[in-house]
């Protein structure tokens, strides 16, 4: 089932610059319409950290761009920052823009962490943002962002 | 309650070096969201946390959510000054509980 979906070039490419859009100021016009923020995944992230600021930056989520099967999709990140006992990132929390649930995984990581990369395999209802969001032993808060297309989507197909 | 686990560490380590933890176990993950073929929701039956520690220090912990895939796999980088034995241990709905002890050698 799940290989039975390759996407086609053609709607690849047109669709792979809506994965890039924060850089977008003067780039041609997506191929997809942007997808509005949910403002419940603003609130799921203020539960983390506490309404903080969030500084962008840091947080580097790493996973394909388009993914066939939304039921697995591999996917790491990575915070470049040091870990010291005395400067280190203490927790990374993943949220999901258009999962039924925001809250992907909640990381914490004790001072035998020997660096800030976690990975793990998730579900992915439709194509949407993911947000990883980093906790820094001084209690500043990073996130990172990547944008998924999915053509097989996870709750839907067993 | 027994699970099938795979715990991947290198056979052993240097001292102060980092290295990669990798681990899955057998799970359905099944999200509460689902429907079976009477329409009704699946019940949810999750793992909701995982820890892995080192001679009684915390080195990781997860707390997972139902967008985590079935059989829950989870890598992670830590570093180690000393020989010594890791915990791994599982918990989720219904009472589902499991632990792994596994050596690690430092040189």
């Amino acid at each position: 089932m799940a290989t039975g979906f390759a996407a086609e070039p053609a709607a690849v490419r047109a669709l792979q610059p809506a994965a890039v859009p924060a850089l977008g100021t003067a780039a041609a016009p997506a191929a997809v319409p942007a997808l509005e923020p949910a403002p419940s995944l603003n609130a799921a992230i203020r539960a983390f950290t506490g309404g903080a600021t969030l500084r962008p930056g840091k947080v580097l989520v790493q996973v394909a761009p388009l993914v066939d099967n939304g039921n697995t999709v591999p996917l790491s990140v990575v915070v470049d920052h040091p870990m010291r006992p005395d400067h280190h990132v203490a927790a990374i929390a993943l949220f999901s823009e258009r999962n039924p649930q925001h809250e992907v995984a909640n990381f914490q990581l004790g001072l035998c962490s020997a660096a800030a990369r976690v990975s793990t395999r998730i579900r992915l209802a439709t194509s949407q943002k993911l947000v990883a969001v980093a906790r820094l032993s001084d209690g500043a808060f990073w996130y990172g962002e990547a944008e998924v297309i999915v053509t097989l989507s996870a709750c839907i197909e067993d | 309650m027994s699970a099938r686990t795979l715990i991947d560490l290198p056979p052993r380590v240097r001292r102060g070096q980092a290295f990669e933890v990798r681990v899955s176990i057998g799970h359905p993950m099944e999200t509460g969201y689902r429907r079976g073929a009477d329409g009704a929701h699946l019940p949810r039956d999750i793992l909701s946390e995982f820890r892995c520690d080192f001679e009684g220090e915390p080195v990781f912990r997860a707390r997972l959510y139902p967008a985590i895939s079935a059989n829950p796999f989870l890598a992670f980088a830590m570093v180690a000054e000393r020989s010594g034995e890791l915990l791994f241990s599982w918990r989720g709905d219904h009472g589902f509980a499991h632990t792994e002890r596994v050596a690690l050698f430092v040189e």
